[in-house]
């Protein structure tokens, strides 16, 4: 960190940095690498042994799929709600934008408790859905439905200022070129919003996979049916398997991290590109 | 049908025109995928969003406010009520003293690895909340590194108050450099750099040029602190130890009125979660505007 500019003729930079340093190491960096030295407790072996356990297996995939599936729901959506937000006038638009960030701000055990009670068997929503033979609250689809609530706000805050700042002119010159309003979405105004549409989806979808208190009141928790990752480990440390609970979190860790970062570089590509054609 | 109302409106001039009706605006879509678009994302939302929270109150208030009163005027209720303030105020406050420090450094100097220490400070955002509790257990848990040094010691973290102050810290770590960070890089250092060779000392300078251009910054970043502060769950949740009346927030008591079944505690306190969440997207929306407006004033 010596390599500080000269330029600048401002003081504090030895303070400023020097805390930031300290305290990120202190809170963040070495909780976290403790993590790692805790799973050379186990064998190589054992550590294999451990994650591709049919329960922990399950869990993963669990967690990883439903997550993957919410966030391409929320991408649609997003897609959709920002939109009709972005580009038209209706009664209670503002009312509703802002309401896109609750998610967001509602804690995510009230979520989870809200949206338990919402679609139970005799809930607002479960009892029409029960009606029609649909059971939400304490199955799989319970956790998609809470994944899904807790990604909304991603897509369509990441997208709504590059749609806002989306020059007019290029869908305009589109259209005095013959093209017809389906094409200039698909093939002017998508690739511009391409770059934001992904960094929203990986965030909804990291978000998901590492939920908690919306989804354990909604799921069930069946072991091998409706049990999520972060579960499990809450329920190892209970049981004091602390190097099985530390496996199961390097997993998740590594595995989100890993996505984030195909994303990340698709993200850059379609930046390019997008790039290219405006 | 108010919303077909407002579509028809809008489509009003063009119709009033009808010689020039071929000359539609080139970026408007027909009226009916307008309608379902906008029709989509209300009932999305209503479904999704307006509908939980509105079963939050009604199922609070479901037996009547004095029942309401009661659950709420409980000693565990103010037990976890006082905690729950107690871990934010900590949380908050340091958190906000390290993010005008990073944001100080990564915004007013250059460096190599700014971007990498960025995505460090970053980094709890992509951690899940279990994880962020579990790394303290592996710390200060009875197994952990420090355990029976603590132990022997008598020195109580895990399932105490420092553990849950601990833990919601790392998970509101972001929130308030991530705020400041991009705004202090947008105004830049001009100001600062007249200060000082104006004679004034840095603090001074701080105090006086820097703060005053980053205060709705800096509340706007207090304010999502505190929220995810106060409402944080997993994290928490690991490290609490959930000891009645102790160790408790919030959240944790959410979730245990609601597994003993008492529906309208549950929701009780829940309610009071929901209306900081509300007031707390109340004062950010107005807060924007504030952002926004000195943004503006100091472009003049």
């Amino acid at each position: 960190m010596s390599g500080a500019s000269k330029r600048s003729a401002l003081p504090g930079f030895g303070l400023t940095m020097g805390l930031t340093l300290t305290w990120l190491s202190l809170l963040i960096l070495i909780p976290l690498a403790g993590l790692f030295v805790k799973t050379t407790e186990l064998s190589l072996s054992q550590f294999i042994g451990t994650v591709t356990s049919p329960r922990t297996l399950h869990a993963l995939k669990l967690s990883f799929g439903l997550a993957f599936a919410a966030a391409l729901v929320n991408l649609v959506a997003g897609l959709v709600i920002v939109w009709a937000l972005v580009r038209y006038r209706f009664p209670g638009r503002r009312i509703f934008d802002a309401i896109v960030d609750i998610p967001f701000a509602l804690p995510t055990a009230v979520a989870g408790v809200a949206l338990t009670a919402l679609f139970a068997q005799k809930g607002w929503l479960g009892e029409p859905l029960a009606a029609i033979g649909i059971k939400v609250a304490f199955t799989p689809l319970g956790i998609f439905v809470a994944m899904i609530f807790i990604g909304i706000p991603f897509v369509v805050r990441t997208v709504q200022p590059v749609l806002i700042d989306l020059d007019a002119e290029l869908e305009e010159a589109a259209a005095c070129l013959g093209a017809s309003r389906w094409q200039t979405v698909t093939r002017v105004i998508l690739p511009s919003l391409t770059p934001a549409i992904l960094t929203g989806f990986a965030l909804a979808f990291a978000r998901a996979v590492g939920e908690y208190g919306s989804v354990i009141f909604i799921a069930g928790n069946l072991p091998n049916v409706s049990e999520i990752a972060p579960l499990l480990i809450v329920i190892r440390l209970s049981e004091f398997r602390y190097a099985d609970a530390t496996a199961i979190a390097i997993v998740m860790l590594l595995t989100a991290f890993l996505i984030i970062f195909v994303l990340n570089r698709l993200q850059r590509w379609a930046q390019t590109r997008a790039l290219a054609i405006s | 049908m108010t919303l077909t109302v407002a579509t028809t409106t809008e489509q009003l001039p063009a119709a009033a025109r009808p010689a020039h009706a071929a000359r539609r605006d080139p970026r408007a879509e027909p009226w009916l995928v307008r309608a379902f678009i906008i029709g989509f994302a209300v009932l999305f939302l209503s479904l999704f969003v307006v509908l939980p929270l509105l079963l939050v109150f009604s199922s609070a208030l479901s037996k009547g406010i004095g029942f309401y009163l009661a659950a709420l005027n409980d000693p565990e209720a103010w037990a976890a009520i006082r905690l729950t303030l107690i871990t934010a105020v900590i949380s908050v406050g340091l958190n906000l003293v390290f993010g005008v420090a990073a944001a100080w450094a990564i915004a007013k100097f250059e460096f190599r690895g700014k971007t990498f220490l960025v995505t460090l400070i970053d980094l709890p955002f992509s951690v899940s909340p279990v994880i962020s509790g579990l790394v303290f257990v592996l710390l200060f848990g009875a197994q952990g590194f420090f355990g029976p040094w603590l132990m022997a010691h008598d020195i109580h973290i895990l399932f105490a108050m420092p553990a849950i102050v601990l833990a919601t810290t790392f998970v509101t770590f972001p929130f308030v450099a991530r705020e400041l960070i991009p705004l202090m890089q947008e105004q830049g250092s001009l100001e600062e750099e007249a200060a000082i060779s104006l004679g004034a000392s840095g603090w001074r300078t701080f105090w006086l040029v820097t703060l005053p251009n980053i205060k709705w910054g800096l509340l706007y970043g207090v304010l999502l602190c505190n929220a995810r502060a106060m409402g944080e769950f997993g994290a928490v949740s690991v490290v609490s130890g959930h000891i009645r009346g102790e160790t408790n927030t919030m959240p944790l008591l959410v979730e245990i009125l609601y597994n003993e079944y008492q529906t309208v505690g549950a929701f009780a306190i829940a309610s009071l979660l929901a209306l900081l969440a509300l007031i707390t997207l109340i004062a950010k929306t107005v807060l924007e505007g504030q952002i926004v407006e000195g943004q503006q004033s100091r472009d003049d």
